[in-house]
């Protein structure tokens, strides 16, 4: 065997494993889809989930999962910007930014069910949110920070030095260098890696058991005033998402439909998130294209 | 007459505790271009840093020595560092146009500074971007990314915008470096012109430039000033010997 055939080798292998990876997640795709597309309807898609008789819906669930996510990223988006402009552009190498580094890498890697039963004890038992969508936002937030703040970081860190260095030699502040140069041009990363995370907060179930609870109650379409209680609006109400409810039909779902209106909202889930994966990328292209003056 | 517009005397820097420059002393010229050559590492980038203060950016380091710049000590603890920056501009090894467009990149410094009137704005895009030799090649695509440019291009727009905030100095460190020969001479070339209105202080590796543009050569070596003259007289005719054998190629 000489080097060459090594080569052939090595390519052939690299090839079939990353052709199996794609398998895997065609698979997968194709089984949920195909399983949950028939079930899909306008109906299905608006109307409330039923407890004991077949034929309910997903429409309270999925506009919780859209409003959960939206409070959320409404909380952490301002804080990982923060943290991870004070991390790229201000922190000094030093002991005390060792230690925060640490601490977020150690917050990523926490089980979402840890996250959940904390979220849990402080936000609905200590802080007396009880089970509440803004509950479910707070212990999304726990779990999401860390991961948003890696990826701005990331996008902060990916602006070259010659970019500071060109603003700060015009006579241009440190913190307008940062928010006028240095921000704008990581704008399409950052938005990339926002609706990523997006993705997943989406899909997160175990974090939201005990703090946004299990139960979907009536809402009024008709009322948005958000201090009501069957008000969509209303932060202080329990509120079951989609990926919660899969979770519970599938463990002690009674209706006859059961498996069927799983199927469906798994379907929609996995679609969600797929239509979240192709606008970051998107929306991250035309930005770049926008701030950059079309490069 | 020639008039001294900045001076610097005893200049010296140390990166913690190992000392890079041993006391510089060294004047310049207004409306003149004067280069510093030297081997790499011989501390000329790291002295040309200090006149407007970029190496505070880099932890650890200590600047001491004399600066007089036009009668103020720009060390001083009062000396405002932003303004200083804009008086003294600078233009870097490897051009770093800002991801935005032509006309965006140039009108920066002073829409930054508050500048808000468009007439005022075009005109300063305008004039710097003449200045800079490249008006006449991007003045129907000003509202382009400066990105597209060729390299040579880009380092003139980057020559504009350090022009456009109306600096009386302008620091160039290897600003031919990274450019193929072409672009370097039309960069030459917007110097020559640029010196009726500015003074320049170039880094350069390139002997034959500083030989070709300009009229004062400082040469360093090790963290020292060998000599600093007329650049005819450093090139024809240098008074050390470790200048005349840089000069000659026998080392660096």
């Amino acid at each position: 065997m000489n080097a060459k055939r090594y080569d052939k080798l090595a390519t052939g292998l690299l090839y079939t494993i990353a052709g199996i990876v794609v398998l895997i997640l065609l698979l997968l795709l194709g089984f949920i889809i195909i399983r949950g597309l028939p079930q899909l309807s306008w109906s299905f898609l608006t109307t409330p989930s039923r407890a004991f008789t077949a034929g309910g819906g997903i429409g309270i669930q999925l506009f919780n999962s859209i409003y959960l996510l939206i409070l959320t990223m409404l909380i952490s988006m301002p804080i990982a910007l923060g943290a991870s402009i004070y991390l790229n552009e201000y922190a000094k190498p030093g002991k005390v930014t060792s230690i925060i580094r640490t601490m977020i890498e150690i917050l990523s890697s926490l089980p979402s069910v840890v996250v959940g039963l904390f979220g849990f004890l402080l936000f609905v038992v200590q802080f007396g949110l009880s089970f509440s969508i803004l509950s479910g936002a707070l212990a999304l937030t726990v779990f999401n920070l860390p991961l948003l703040t890696r990826s701005i970081e990331d996008a902060l860190k990916s602006i070259s030095n010659d970019q500071r260095n060109g603003g700060l030699a015009l006579g241009i502040s440190k913190w307008e260098t940062v928010t006028k140069i240095i921000l704008p041009a990581a704008v399409p990363s950052i938005v990339s890696g926002l609706i990523l995370s997006a993705g997943r907060v989406f899909g997160e179930a175990a974090a939201l058991i005990y703090t946004a609870g299990q139960s979907a109650p009536a809402l009024n379409f008709a009322n948005w005033n958000p201090f009501d209680i069957d008000s969509p609006l209303n932060p202080m109400r329990p509120a079951e998402t989609l990926a919660v409810h899969i979770w519970k039909i599938n463990s002690e779902g009674i209706m006859p439909d059961s498996s069927a209106v799983s199927a469906g909202a798994a379907a929609v889930l996995i679609i969600v998130v797929l239509i979240f994966n192709l606008l970051a990328r998107w929306i991250g292209r035309l930005l770049f294209k926008r701030l950059t003056a079309g490069s | 007459m020639v008039n001294t517009i900045l001076k610097t005397k005893n200049v010296k820097l140390k990166y913690g505790d190992f000392e890079a420059l041993h006391g510089i002393d060294l004047d310049f010229n207004q409306n003149e271009i004067t280069a510093l050559i030297g081997p790499s590492g011989c501390g000329k980038s790291t002295y040309l840093r200090c006149l407007n203060r970029m190496n505070d950016l880099i932890d650890g380091v200590t600047v001491t020595g004399d600066f007089d710049f036009q009668g103020a000590d720009v060390y001083a603890d009062d000396y405002d560092i932003v303004d200083l920056r804009k008086q003294i501009g600078m233009v870097f090894q490897q051009p770093n146009p800002f991801p935005m467009s032509i006309y965006d990149n140039v009108v920066y410094g002073l829409r930054v500074a508050g500048v808000r009137d468009k007439a005022t704005l075009d005109e300063a895009a305008q004039t710097s971007l003449k200045q800079a030799a490249i008006w006449d090649e991007v003045k129907n695509k000003l509202d382009q990314s400066a990105l597209a440019l060729s390299g040579g291009q880009q380092q003139r727009v980057c020559i504009a915008r350090a022009l456009a905030v109306s600096p009386d100095i302008i620091l160039l460190d290897e600003p031919t470096s990274a450019l193929d020969p072409h672009s370097s001479r039309q960069i030459e070339a917007t110097l020559l012109q640029l010196k009726e209105k500015y003074t320049i202080i170039t880094v350069t590796h390139n002997l034959q430039q500083a030989a070709r543009i300009a009229d004062k050569t400082a040469f360093f070596l090790s963290g020292d000033l060998i000599e600093a003259a007329d650049t005819k007289q450093i090139f024809m005719n240098p008074e050390h010997k470790e200048t005349s054998d840089f000069i000659t190629g026998r080392f660096g």
